[in-house]
């Protein structure tokens, strides 16, 4: 089980340190919301399923309809 | 220049930080600083005096109601915040034409 | 959008996600959910509607107006059932004590006024997520 939270978390790091990198806005909002999945999946594993379906629901969902309809809005790339 | 003294600040923060890290409680025991008086009275009243059995919900409905309602009133202020900067009035207007 | 597999499956997609929503909720105190994550899993299948059918279809099922009423209704609720405990028992939001009904602990009618509260802020979750949304893509292009 260590090993499995010790795989969740460097694939949180390296999500968060991809999404600061990236130029690509939609790319960045995929990433996100990855992020946000695997993110539920490790409250799911500290015993918080309350944490994690609103998680799942609102941080993978909701959120990056959000940024998709601001990002229609606006330029794809970022300078 | 100030590359070096954003770069400075950053690792001493970040020092700071992992030494936070190595403070923090390893497994949930009795010493953490979040284990107090209040999480036994919860466990253990919190059936009795709330009659739900998610004891979650319970303390965010009824021990914590006030809370929740601030919750509520934050997302209300967001929404109208949204809507006074970004609702249109010309969408509304094509649409009344069209009917 | 005009792709027929996209509709179609849309059509019964939408039911069964609105139905599990809608679960979530009602049993929010006595498993894992509530209204938080109830109301935006039913603003999502709304959502959805609404990029799939199109603009003009998602307004008839969710108005400007209704979205007014929900949002505020929504906080109403949760007011005038805090005022309730307060005239009966002196305090705001005081549950047992101010004689709302217990029920049977693990059954789906307890906890007095917890079922109530998860309604509340599932319509105004549900309102809040689908408010934004349309008024972020009804924003007219500059």
């Amino acid at each position: 089980m260590v090993y499995i939270n010790v795989f969740i978390i460097i694939f949180l790091i390296i999500c968060a340190l991809a999404i600061g990198k990236i130029k690509d806005l939609i790319g960045a909002v995929v990433l996100f919301s990855a992020y946000s999945l695997v993110m539920s999946i490790l409250w799911l594993l500290l015993n918080s399923p309350d944490v994690a379906i609103t998680e799942a629901a609102i941080g993978a969902g909701v959120t990056s309809i959000l940024f998709f309809a601001v990002i229609s809005k606006t330029k794809r790339y970022e300078k | 220049m100030k590359n070096v003294i954003a770069n400075i600040l950053f690792i001493v923060l970040f020092i700071i930080l992992v030494i936070a890290i190595f403070e923090m409680p390893t497994s949930p025991s009795t010493n953490a600083p979040a284990y107090n008086d209040v999480v036994d009275y919860y466990v253990e009243e919190g059936a009795d005096e709330t009659n739900a059995s998610n004891l979650i919900a319970g303390i965010l409905a009824d021990y914590r109601g006030f809370d929740t309602l601030g919750e509520n009133i934050v997302l209300f202020t967001s929404v109208v915040a949204v809507g006074s900067v970004l609702r249109s009035t010309k969408y509304d207007k094509e649409v009344k034409d069209n009917e | 959008m005009n792709d027929i597999i996209i509709k179609n499956i849309t059509r019964i997609i939408i039911p069964f996600a609105q139905m599990y929503g809608i679960f979530i909720i009602l049993n929010g105190h006595i498993s894992p959910g509530g209204g938080f994550a109830g109301g935006a899993i039913i603003g999502t299948t709304l959502i959805l509607y609404t990029l799939v059918f199109g603009r003009e279809k998602g307004k008839k099922k969710f108005s400007h107006k209704m979205s007014e009423i929900s949002e505020s209704g929504g906080i109403m609720l949760f007011v005038i059932i805090g005022m309730i405990g307060m005239i009966t028992a002196g305090a705001f939001l005081s549950n047992l004590s101010g004689g709302f009904p217990q029920g049977q602990l693990g059954e789906i009618l307890s906890g007095g006024f917890i079922p109530i509260l998860m309604i509340g802020i599932g319509i105004k979750v549900t309102s809040t997520m689908i408010s934004l949304f349309n008024l972020l893509i009804d924003e007219e292009k500059l």
